[in-house]
């Protein structure tokens, strides 16, 4: 008896459970189910959404029995429950259809709430710089100036507060990228085309991705597999016969899986020489670049990850316009290099989100590379070989409240160089370095107008021994629409003085090492504090949207690896500072949106960089003290099936540049005190004809502007004289290209329903 | 025999409770809260920060809500929502004093919930 009416309780009290339990569906007039409506109780917080057929399932409440629907884009409504199963039907609001809101993104971003100074350079401002690499995609920005090294490899150096890239931290997603070996020619291996963004950020910048920024970060964003298009073309030639083409094939797995191949080649093969000199303004030669990259996401779980695998192989060869690599190498007969490098890497990094605490997140970085560079100039000799891996873990979470963050981690590098230097000494540099750190970062931010990033590590390296690194960051809106930055920090290097002066091989110039105590060819490494004051004011004038940025910075060296080519034009030195060096730097930016599509900017620079050379307190040689800047870029309104014209000018003027002493020389063969100020002048013109294919024509320093002395004793290149490393403008003249851009897109058209619908409203 | 059955009952019970009393520290919750702009975005997550307990605080202009993430040993989500009310703003639980919200800057004087 009482078991039957055990039995009989335990199904009343299933009944009564099951009763407990509202069930129904949720769809549009059209029967449709909708997908992630919200359903909750009224006046509470309990609440579930639907699944992908419309389905919910709520626990009944003691409070209420009225259940609210509601759903983007249709009217909310509220239901009495009197039964367990409940069917519901929303309409859709008509009204929200017809609105339009249409924003043109501006191609660089200046952010008024960040605490850094970092600006954002997006597709839009890549694409205005259509050719070809990493290096040459900072023409259009202000705050990058982009120089050529020499005369002879025609490769270009990029410059950041006066100070050239070695004192910049170049990193790829993160990852220290072009540092040690690549960091001559690390930006050219780099095709234009696979960078999603590239975000600069002036003054000291992060702890997190090391020790050794000074004058700032560069980070770029390589595309990612998950949301790329299935296939992407693009093909360049310009006049000076540069052939390049860079394909990507995507495919995506599943939802979660996805990869993209990148497959780059380019080669030069007119032998061009403009400026009459008997050299090759720019060199001949191929590069095959490969990478693979593959990402998993899963959202629920949290999980990010990213793997890369890439091969690069590039063959430059340049010098005089008779010489035969294959007769004259490494002879008299005729002056001439080849600079051949590979370049393999494999990286992975993997991202995890506490899903109950989205402010909580662990990331774990891992890069191994090997660069491998043989080259000779002349009758010098340089091969170095990089092995390094890099290991980066971090976790990041709050205080009490996510107003104060912090990002905590180890990291730890490795390299081993093979290092051989043949000019008028023969030596082997092959060494070791390894160091392994440990960093904290604090983020406050009061959720208004002020905010503050704190950071410190400390590290252990076998040559630049124990120390810290502290870092600040100081970000305040005093009124609307307008902030103030701070910044102060310090900054450490290992100068891989060889590597990263490969442009002195290409003279007669005889090398030496004034010290021999240090650790790092003799030399003391490099420290450097950073301070700096940014100032944005966004304003209307004249009902236009326009805006102002001032910045000053200071780089002050308390050691440096100076590179002393005053000394004599015979030689170039390197030694330890002593007495003062330092580079100031202003900006004063201004820019407007003259009317619909049509953005102005202009910039002036100017730059104080001095050093205590051995003659003396003198301007750092080949720097500009005086830079403006203008760029006028006009797009017209896209059609319906994505046609559009887009125009884009850019003007460039340098002051006067104090040249290297060559006053000792023979008449012939010296220079002026300084150079002559001049101006170049780009363009591009890009035709939209559809949502799917493009194609541009533009050119690159229009005025024709040529330094024509850039060789000296250019007729006789083993003679003692001779250097084409005192290179203060272009040697080509003007040059044109043209190209094209063809996708093919997802038949979906993801990004169309994310506008409509933007995920987590 | 009863007592077992009433034994199995409470367990039963108990367990549904202690399923229901849960703590967590990781709260979501959502809280309808009505606004109108930037100003009162500001003075609502400050309300909210204000409370201990409250983790991550985002109010959504569009949607008239606030997503919390709050530790439940610490406070509640009614917690929160006085503490918003206190500030001016009504919440779908509690509403905010007419003297409070007359003060509002003018551009925050949101219509009120019912």
């Amino acid at each position: 008896m009482f078991k039957n009416i055990a039995f009989l309780l335990f199904f009343v009290s299933q009944f009564i459970y099951s009763q407990e339990t509202i069930k129904g569906i949720v769809t549009d007039e059209n029967n449709q189910p909708l997908l992630g409506a919200n359903v909750f109780w009224f006046n509470t917080a309990i609440g579930t959404t639907t699944d992908g057929n419309g389905n919910f399932s709520i626990k009944k409440s003691p409070e209420t029995t009225f259940l609210v629907v509601s759903y983007i884009g249709f009217e909310t409504k509220k239901i009495e429950i009197t039964s367990s199963t409940i069917s519901v039907v929303l309409k859709e609001v008509n009204t929200l259809k017809e609105v339009t809101i249409t924003k043109t993104k501006k191609g660089t971003e200046h952010s008024l709430y960040k605490v850094q100074n970092v600006q954002v350079m997006g597709q839009k401002e890549l694409l205005k710089a259509a050719c070809c690499n990493l290096s040459e995609s900072f023409s259009t920005n202000p705050s990058i100036d982009v120089n050529f090294s020499d005369a002879v490899t025609g490769n270009r150096q990029i410059k950041m507060l006066g100070l050239t890239s070695p004192y910049i931290l170049i990193a790829e997603e993160n990852i220290p990228s072009v540092r040690g070996a690549s960091q001559a020619y690390g930006l050219s291996f780099v095709p234009g085309t696979w960078v999603e963004s590239i975000q600069i950020t002036k003054g000291a910048g992060s702890v997190i991705n090391g020790y050794e920024s000074i004058s700032g970060q560069i980070n770029y964003e390589v595309l990612k597999p998950s949301n790329d298009i299935p296939f992407f073309l693009n093909a360049y030639a310009s006049q000076d016969e540069r052939y390049e083409i860079n394909t990507h094939f995507n495919n995506k797995f599943s939802d979660k899986l996805s990869s993209t191949l990148f497959l780059h080649g380019n080669t030069r093969v007119g032998k061009n020489d403009m400026n009459d000199d008997g050299f090759l303004d720019g060199p001949i030669g191929k590069q095959v670049n490969i990478l693979n990259r593959w990402q998993y996401n899963d959202a629920e779980n949290g999980i990010v990850s990213f793997l890369n695998v890439r091969y690069m192989n590039d063959e430059k060869q340049a010098g005089e316009m008779s010489f035969n690599p294959d007769t004259d190498r490494l002879t008299t007969n005729a002056w001439g290099s080849e600079i051949n490098t590979e370049k393999i890497e494999i990286s992975n990094k993997t991202g995890y989100v506490f899903p109950d605490m989205p402010y909580q997140s662990f990331g774990f970085q891992n890069s191994f590379q090997s660069h491998k560079q043989d080259s000779y100039f002349g009758l010098s000799q340089y091969d170095i070989q990089q092995k390094s891996f890099y290991s980066n873990l971090l976790f990041n979470s709050i205080i009490n409240n996510t107003k104060n963050k912090f990002t905590t981690g180890l990291n730890f590098t490795y390299d081993d160089y093979n290092e051989f230097v043949n000019v008028n000494f023969n030596r082997d540099f092959s060494r070791i370095d390894n160091s392994v750190g440990a960093f904290f970062e604090y983020t406050y931010d009061n959720t208004d107008n002020f905010s503050l990033v704190a950071g410190a590590r400390v590290d252990n390296h076998n040559r630049l021994g124990t120390f810290i690194t502290p870092r600040l960051h100081i970000r305040y809106n005093p009124w609307k629409e307008a902030v103030i930055r701070a910044s102060a920090g310090r900054g450490k290097r290992a100068a891989n003085i060889f590597a990263e002066n490969q442009q002195l091989f290409a003279s007669n110039r005889s090398f030496s090492i004034l010290n021999t105590d240090g650790k790092l060819y003799g030399l003391n490494p490099e420290i450097a504090w950073n301070y700096g004051l940014s100032f944005i004011q966004k304003f209307k004038l004249a009902g236009k949207d326009a805006e102002v940025i001032l910045d000053y910075y200071r780089t002050d060296f308390q050691n440096q690896a100076v590179v002393d080519v005053d000394h004599s034009p015979q030689e170039v030195l390197f030694y330890n500072l002593e007495g003062n060096s330092f580079a100031n730097s202003f900006q004063a930016e201004f820019s407007i949106d003259l009317m619909t599509h049509l953005t102005f900017k202009t910039a002036y620079k100017y730059y104080d960089v001095q050093t205590q050379f051995t003659r003396g307190q003198l301007e750092r040689p080949l720097q500009a003290k005086h830079r403006v800047f203008g760029n006028l870029a006009y797009e017209t309104h896209i059609k319906d099936k994505g046609q559009q014209w887009k125009f884009d000018v850019t003007y460039n003027w340098l002051g006067e540049q104090r040249l290297p002493y060559t006053q000792s020389n023979p008449v012939q063969y010296r220079l002026d005190g300084y150079a002559p100020a001049f101006g170049t002048l780009n363009a591009q013109i890009t035709r939209t004809f559809s949502s799917t294919f493009e194609v541009y024509i533009g050119g690159e320093n229009m005025t024709n502007y040529k330094q024509m002395n850039g060789i000296v004793q250019n007729e006789n290149p083993f003679g003692t004289y001779f250097d084409s490393s005192m290179i203060y403008a272009p040697t080509f003249g003007a040059m044109y290209y043209a190209g094209l851009r063809f996708k093919i897109k997802d038949k979906k058209e993801n990004h169309k329903i994310e506008e409509l619908n933007p995920i987590g409203e | 025999m009863k007592r077992i059955v009433l034994l199995v009952l409470a367990c039963l019970f108990s367990l549904t409770m202690v399923a229901q009393e849960k703590k967590s520290k990781n709260k979501k919750v959502v809280i309808k809260v009505a606004g109108n702009c930037g100003m009162c975005e500001k003075r609502i997550e400050k309300a909210a920060y204000s409370v201990k307990g409250v983790k991550n605080a985002e109010w959504h202009v569009d949607c008239q809500d606030i997503h919390l993430v709050i530790d439940e040993t610490k406070c509640s989500a009614d917690d929160v929502a006085k503490a918003i009310a206190a500030v001016g703003h009504d919440t779908g639980s509690i509403k905010a004093e007419d003297a409070v919200y007359d003060k509002l800057h003018g551009c925050c004087l949101y219509e009120r919930m019912k």
